[in-house]
């Protein structure tokens, strides 16, 4: 028989997404794989926000839920922006090979 | 209609003319507007005068004041003796005795000059220029003379002396009369300096510039005759007097007056012997209560004026320019008038005024004239035998020498004759300076008959071309000159000597016309001349005649016949080439003034510059520099190796913190993601 799919299963899901997330943050050298991980970051806690808006009967973390959506969009446009000028000035997009934030 | 309030008029017309002159006279398209706008500016002024003049002997006092406006408004200060005084100026017009010789001189003399300008000036590039500059000079000589107190008097002074220079500069284009113009200028400038200062000097004294106040407070008693010592009012006394020295051209300020001879002959005449050049005489006696009080400063003014008069008259034997004969005999005839005033007896000095204008423009208009007939030859040494050629102009000058000579009869002699006696005997007289005259008088005679006898006796010197053009001027140049030969003849014989007392009394009147405008101690003075031994007087006449005859005689018995070297240069021997060097006097003063103080003394004050002050400058420079270098080294070694210090010291300290910030970002965020989960996980940890 079919388990029902209940809460807990999407908690489970948003924590591996945030955990593959957070693992592709640190480990990928590549910028723009690091900014999609964001993105499943981001998603995870979506999924997160939905959910327990569900289990709560309370519609404030969907609401939330589209804002970090608006925000994710902006935060990529931004992101890939940045991303591309420090391709015209240093010719690389690989994080380890810039590490000018350092004294 | 009364004159007498609206003298302020009578320069108010030569001013139109000027103005209309100098602002619209290119716009004229003939030389008639001109003649009648100048000519008529000045007979109008002339006109009002004699009506004037006529209106005022009517009066008791024969004094008229009027007061346009106050001109400098009442500045309080303190006289020299502490009291309190008002200082102001009025455009303030006072005609009296004085003023009203010198307005009928300068407006009646200045229109024949005028008449005579016409033609003189017809050929001239400028006419308008000229007569505009003219009239203007009319307006500020009235404006002197006019004047009821010093600070206008300086006006019209100045102004003068701005129509001087512009007229003597008058062909520009050459470069003498540029130079002879500011030759001018700038001698006048060191005495009317000097008036400045004495003008103060008497403000100080007196608390009033206004002539009218000036003589009631020197002669009210609270002043004394400074007999014995040299006081403030007899240096007042002396610095106008310097001040007449350089616009009267006395020794040692004389040296503008030849040079002036640049200008036209017309300016000359009027300019630079009748009218402007008299003002210092008319300016000391209009002071004559002040120098009444000044016994020493008079004696001053006696020797500087008798030293002048034979100074010039023995440069005037030697000159061979006719126009520079006549000026040096101008130079010698002032120094006549000064010898007058310093003896006290301003009335002569003025007398004198008066009778020199009429003979001494007669003399330079002829001298003109000649000029003229000559295409514009001045050496005496080229002309000659004229008398037949030019009739008119001889006859008028041969009255002219004749008057100048003092024959008796002629103005000059009136005059010239009164000087030497009131020298000979008043109070501040003094025989040396009586002899010192007398032998001027015979120089008088010899250099005037000298150029009568080289100009129009003898034989003609001239090359055939101007031989063929001498001509007789126009009538508006031989006009002017009857009417001043019989001016030369009659002017005299208003001031005939007392002891003629066969003659009725208005042939003495001169005297007593003048008496309103002298100080009581002034005519006190003459009074006593007046009463003096009559047989003495007569006896001195005849001496001083017998000079002027025995000049005469003489000049002619040496250029009388033939003559090829000048007979003057035998006769004066090794002093010759001093007199033609004029005494050295502009040689002197360009050793002196122009090498000594210009050129030396700028050498001096380029040493001064370069030494003194460019060493202070360095030597600053040098003390800046080394305080600069102590502070460099300061500011390299302690101010800035204490920023160094703590930078170095901050970054030893940084050193170990510094490991952990590798810039590589995701090391960043590892370190924050294990903060978080230790955070998060801190529960299950402890």
């Amino acid at each position: 028989m079919l388990h029902p799919i209940t809460t807990n299963h999407y908690l489970i899901l948003s924590a591996a997404l945030l955990l593959i997330g957070t693992v592709g943050v640190l480990t990928r050298r590549n910028i723009v794989i690091v900014l999609m991980s964001i993105e499943l970051i981001l998603n995870a806690v979506n999924i997160n926000l939905v959910t327990m808006s569900h289990h709560w009967k309370n519609l404030h973390g969907q609401i939330f839920a589209v804002f970090v959506i608006t925000v994710a969009v902006a935060e990529a446009a931004i992101g890939l922006g940045i991303l591309i000028a420090l391709f015209r000035n240093k010719e690389t997009v690989q994080a380890d090979e810039i590490d000018l934030l350092k004294w | 209609m009364n004159l007498l309030n609206v003298i302020w008029l009578i320069p108010m017309f030569p001013l139109a003319g000027a103005l209309v002159m100098l602002c619209f006279g290119r716009q004229l398209t003939t030389r008639l507007w001109v003649n009648v706008v100048c000519l008529g500016s000045v007979l109008l002024s002339f006109l009002a005068s004699l009506g004037a003049v006529v209106q005022l002997a009517g009066l008791e006092k024969r004094t008229h004041e009027v007061v346009l406006y106050t001109w400098i408004a009442g500045l309080p200060f303190h006289t020299a003796d502490g009291s309190l005084a008002t200082f102001s100026a009025d455009w303030g017009f006072l005609l009296d005795p004085l003023s009203s010789v010198m307005i009928l001189i300068i407006t009646g003399i200045g229109f024949l000059i005028h008449v005579y300008a016409t033609g003189y000036m017809a050929h001239e590039g400028g006419y308008y220029r000229f007569f505009g500059y003219l009239n203007l000079f009319v307006f500020f000589m009235l404006l002197l003379v006019l004047a009821n107190n010093y600070v206008l008097l300086f006006a019209g002074w100045e102004g003068v002396g701005l129509c001087s220079y512009l007229l003597i500069g008058f062909y520009f284009q050459k470069r003498s009369a540029g130079d002879a113009g500011k030759k001018a200028f700038i001698v006048n400038r060191v005495g009317d300096a000097a008036f400045l200062l004495g003008m103060f000097l008497l403000l100080s004294e007196t608390g009033s510039l206004q002539f009218t106040r000036v003589t009631a407070v020197l002669g009210s008693g609270g002043f004394s005759a400074e007999t014995l010592g040299f006081g403030a009012l007899s240096l007042a006394a002396l610095l106008l007097f310097i001040g007449a020295t350089g616009k009267s051209a006395q020794f040692p300020l004389h040296v503008w007056l030849p040079d002036a001879m640049e200008g036209p002959t017309p300016v000359s005449a009027l300019i630079h012997a009748a009218t402007m050049v008299t003002a210092g005489v008319y300016m000391v006696a209009r002071s004559n209560a002040l120098y009444a009080l000044t016994p020493q400063t008079n004696a001053i003014v006696m020797g500087i004026g008798a030293f002048t008069a034979i100074l010039a008259a023995s440069i005037a034997l030697v000159q061979n320019d006719i126009k520079r004969v006549l000026a040096y005999s101008t130079v010698s005839q002032l120094g006549y008038m000064f010898m007058a005033a310093g003896a006290g007896a301003y009335w002569v000095a003025v007398f004198h005024l008066y009778t020199h204008a009429f003979f001494k423009a007669l003399l330079f208009l002829g001298s003109g004239s000649v000029i003229h007939a000559m295409s514009g030859e001045q050496d005496m040494r080229r002309m000659g035998a004229l008398r037949d050629k030019i009739p008119t102009t001889f006859r008028t000058m041969f009255i002219g020498s004749v008057a100048i000579a003092g024959i008796p009869g002629l103005a000059g002699f009136f005059s010239k004759d009164e000087i030497l006696w009131q020298v000979f005997s008043a109070p501040g007289g003094s025989k040396a300076v009586y002899i010192v005259g007398l032998i001027t008088a015979a120089l008088t005679a010899f250099y005037m008959w000298r150029l009568m006898f080289m100009t129009f006796y003898g034989e003609p010197r001239m090359d055939a071309e101007t031989a063929h053009h001498v001509h007789e001027s126009p009538a508006s140049m031989t006009v002017p000159l009857t009417a001043l030969a019989a001016g030369s003849i009659l002017a005299g014989w208003i001031g005939a000597p007392k002891f003629w007392n066969f003659l009725p009394d208005s042939f003495h009147s001169f005297e007593h016309w003048l008496e309103p405008a002298l100080h009581r101690r002034a005519i006190n003075g003459a009074h006593v001349v007046a009463h003096g031994d009559a047989s003495l007087e007569w006896l001195l006449t005849g001496v001083s005649v017998f000079v002027a005859i025995g000049g005469i005689l003489f000049a002619k018995s040496l250029y009388g016949r033939r003559w090829t070297a000048d007979p003057v240069e035998a006769l004066t021997g090794p002093m010759h080439k001093i007199l033609v060097n004029k005494w050295y006097v502009d040689e002197i003063y360009n050793y002196l003034v122009v090498d000594g103080l210009a050129k030396k003394g700028g050498a001096l004050l380029g040493r001064f510059d370069r030494r003194v002050v460019d060493g202070g400058v360095n030597g600053g420079g040098w003390l800046t520099r080394f305080t600069a270098s102590f502070s460099m080294w300061w500011d390299t070694w302690i101010i800035d190796g204490a920023v160094r210090l703590a930078a170095l010291l901050a970054q030893m300290l940084s050193f170990p913190v510094r490991l952990i910030q590798t810039g590589q970002v995701q090391i960043y965020a590892l370190v924050f993601v294990v903060g978080v989960a230790l955070f998060l996980g801190w529960r299950w940890l402890v």
